[in-house]
């Protein structure tokens, strides 16, 4: 450890540190604009000048560059040294008047004018980005070229870089905000779409899926990793404090021992994609129900504020609309997807219509097209009065069509949402800023792996079947495993949690007891009977025979047999039975049914 | 009445899936033949050859047994024991001047109460096609 002096208050710092880190440990601002700790010090924008006495001599230093030395005493802020960097920020200021981060600075320093010929320049040759390239992402896609007043960044021979990987790196540290990758770059840069936020917002390879995730901490995308699918970057250990970083952390299966299961697997939303005449994907502002949900939601890409899409940027979000259609029945209830109703659209409908006038204003205009309102439930039907007197307009009529072509004057620049109003019997054609569809929940794309996995069924719709529709809305055939929510059906949040206490409730039920009741149907083998073929040994699925070598026969063991019959299907004797399901029963049964045929 | 001949078809059920389908036909109120007379059982796989006898015996005109779709077995592989032992029934009948489409073997789900009623239907009309059972009447000690 090192001790030195900065203004007057001593600091132990490591070896090999430099100034600045030291002023840095004692919260001494020293502005900077060239300083990345990620990157190798550069000491190119001198604005981190320091005055250093040694050996009784004073002299001015760039505090990136200068290495901390036992007994070195640093001044931050003499007269001096601010003379200095006013001198840099006026120079600055004149190549970039325009960029606030200098303007900023400069202003801080009292610096608001400039003795110097004012150029229009974005760059400050830093040299951030083409540090970043070369040191951490190993690609040197970019350079410094020329000299002197002729200096730029730019790629080789200043043609489109075949070598860069559009990463984004460069862009993301430049402190003037003047890169753009496609201007360089033979690839084209795509922001990662974040999942969370239904791809309104961009995310990094390393992202905290969402604001209340449990644990909160963030996640690799191995995809997008540089340093996984390169080598490179590791920017993100380098400037973690807690070093928890593991770019080798791999899945892990865990086994837990369980007494039941509750199988809460969800719904997917339908990707309105293929249906071509809704335009989704097409035009920026038709949107999904689940879009408009994190538009509106205060952590989402606009804080909650309902803003159009830039028809440029996808990432940029605009004004408030003025008009917005709501779609209703988006492959529900439509022969071609889904024949069932989703039963959840019709009320959020009403609360996006809610939400529009309450945020946009009143004067938003807010078309409901729907085919029949379902508001069922308690408290529904008054919501649905109270959305009405706000101003909503009810249109009965599932919309076929929304299209930018415009057939006069009031659609120019709008989507056409086109319906027929089925209590008027007329074709309507209506302008409107913004689209959402109501799209159907579907079974999950895996629920029919999941189905075998925990021995439930699936119904004709997809999703998964409970044992009973009326008297066992929670279990399955499968003893011990329960369904909760919309994996079983599309129902929403009050429906979702009465399903889910009840499941909780059933799971307890058993674990309470601490015994499990098991049906009588399972199978004996008579030992008067039994040959000892063992055939059935081999036949049980459940391991549950066993050879009782001194008798020579097979023996049941009633606490693994379910019930199956295949021993008692096969058995060449006629030893093993199945209870409740013997021969005479059965011989009995069909007996009695024949017969009554025969009278009848 | 018609005359028409009005087959019997014994149906052995697993309890799991044809049998849940043909309720859960009934649930929904679709109509299929009263031909059918079915028999409860814990899987298709314990349908043991000599109901299926005992049931051609005892006059019937087909057999109907309804297991689940392979891999969906509520006991993992009951259904394919069935599968088995139903190409050796169809053997034996055969040998036996039984025409061996009087012995149907087919895989409907508990979700499926349509095929249910759909195979019923199918089932009677190739029965009525093919005429009461050669073995009916026959009596046996």
């Amino acid at each position: 450890m090192l001790e030195l002096t900065i203004n007057g208050q001593s600091v132990l710092v490591q070896e090999g540190k430099t100034v600045l880190e030291a002023a840095q440990e004692l919260n001494i601002e020293i502005p900077t604009l060239c300083h990345n700790q990620a990157l190798e010090p550069y000491g190119g924008c001198r604005l981190c000048v320091v005055e250093v006495t040694k050996r009784g001599r004073k002299s001015l230093a760039t505090s990136c560059t200068l290495k901390a030395s036992a007994g070195l005493v640093v001044e931050t802020d003499t007269e001096r040294v601010l003379r200095s960097r006013r001198m840099t920020l006026e120079l600055l200021l004149a190549r970039c008047p325009e960029v606030p981060v200098i303007r900023t600075l400069a202003r801080q320093h009292g610096v608001t004018t400039t003795r110097f010929g004012l150029e229009n320049e974005q760059c400050i040759l830093c040299g951030q980005c083409v540090r970043m390239c070369k040191e951490r992402m190993g690609v040197s896609a970019i350079g410094m070229v020329n000299r002197g007043a002729q200096r730029v960044v730019s790629p080789p021979f200043e043609e489109f870089s075949e070598v860069c990987r559009s990463c984004g790196a460069c862009a993301t540290v430049c402190p003037t905000g003047c890169i753009d990758i496609q201007t360089f770059s033979q690839h084209r840069s795509e922001p990662l779409p974040s999942e969370w936020n239904e791809g309104l917002r961009a995310r990094s390879a390393i992202y905290i899926p969402f604001e209340q995730a449990i644990p909160k901490v963030p996640v690799i995308d191995r995809d997008a990793c540089v340093h996984l699918n390169t080598g490179a970057c590791a920017i993100c250990s380098e400037g973690c404090v807690a070093d928890a970083i593991d770019f080798d952390q791999t899945d892990e299966e865990v086994e837990v021992n369980v007494g039941s299961i509750i199988v809460a697997t969800g719904f997917d939303a339908l990707d309105p994609t293929p249906m071509e005449p809704y335009g989704y994907g097409r035009y920026p502002n038709v949107m999904t129900n689940l879009e408009f949900e994190r538009l509106s939601n205060a952590t989402g890409p606009t804080s909650g504020k309902l803003l159009l899409r830039d028809d440029k940027d996808r990432y940029k979000f605009t004004r408030p609309p003025q008009s917005v259609a709501i779609l209703h029945c988006i492959g529900s209830r439509d022969v071609n997807y889904h024949e069932y109703c989703s039963r959840t659209c019709c009320m959020y409908a009403l609360k996006y219509a809610h939400l529009l006038k309450d945020k946009c204003g009143h004067e938003t205009e807010v078309y409901n097209f729907y085919i029949d309102m379902r508001c069922f439930g308690k408290g529904y039907e008054e919501f649905l009065k109270r959305v009405q007197a706000e101003g909503v307009r009810m249109i009965r009529g599932k919309a076929s069509l929304v299209t930018d072509e415009a057939l006069d004057e009031d659609e120019e620049g709008k989507l056409v949402v086109v319906a027929e109003d089925t209590l008027t019997a007329q074709i309507l054609r209506v302008p409107v800023e913004m689209v959402v569809l109501c799209t159907a929940m579907e079974p999950r794309s895996d629920a029919e792996s999941v189905a075998r996995t925990f021995g439930i069924s699936v119904g004709g719709d997809g999703f998964f079947l409970e044992e009973h529709p009326k008297l066992e809305p929670v279990s399955t055939p499968t003893a011990g495993v329960y369904l909760a929510g919309a994996c079983q059906g599309p129902k929403d949040i009050p429906d979702t949690v009465a399903q889910a206490k009840a499941a909780a409730a059933e799971a307890l039920a058993l674990s309470s007891a601490g015994h499990v009741t098991v049906a009588p149907m399972i199978s004996s083998i008579d030992p008067d009977i039994c040959i000892g073929c063992q055939v059935c040994v081999g036949l049980c699925p459940y391991t549950a025979i066993e050879i009782d070598a001194r008798r020579g026969v097979s023996v049941v063991n009633s606490a693994l047999c379910k019930g199956c019959g295949s021993c008692a299907g096969y058995c060449p004797s006629g030893a093993a039975k199945v209870e409740h399901f013997t021969d005479k029963q059965i011989f009995a049964e069909i007996e009695g049914l024949l017969d009554c045929r025969s009278d009848g | 009445m018609s005359n028409e001949f009005e087959p019997t078809i014994t149906a052995f059920l697993c309890n799991w899936c044809t049998f849940t389908a043909a309720d859960l036909a009934g649930t929904s109120r679709l109509a299929y033949p009263a031909n059918v007379k079915i028999i409860r059982m814990m899987c298709s796989g314990m349908v043991d050859p000599k109901y299926v006898l005992k049931a051609f015996l005892e006059g019937t005109d087909g057999v109907f047994i309804g297991g689940c779709w392979p891999g969906d077995c509520h006991y993992i592989n009951g259904n394919m024991k069935a599968r088995r032992r139903v190409a050796l029934l169809h053997e034996v009948l055969g040998r036996f001047g039984v025409d061996r489409d009087r012995l149907w073997l087919r895989w409907v789900a508990a979700s499926e109460g349509n095929m249910f009623a759909e195979t019923v239907e199918e089932m009677t009309a190739r029965l009525r096609e093919l005429g009461p059972c050669v073995m009916k009447g026959e009596k046996v000690a």
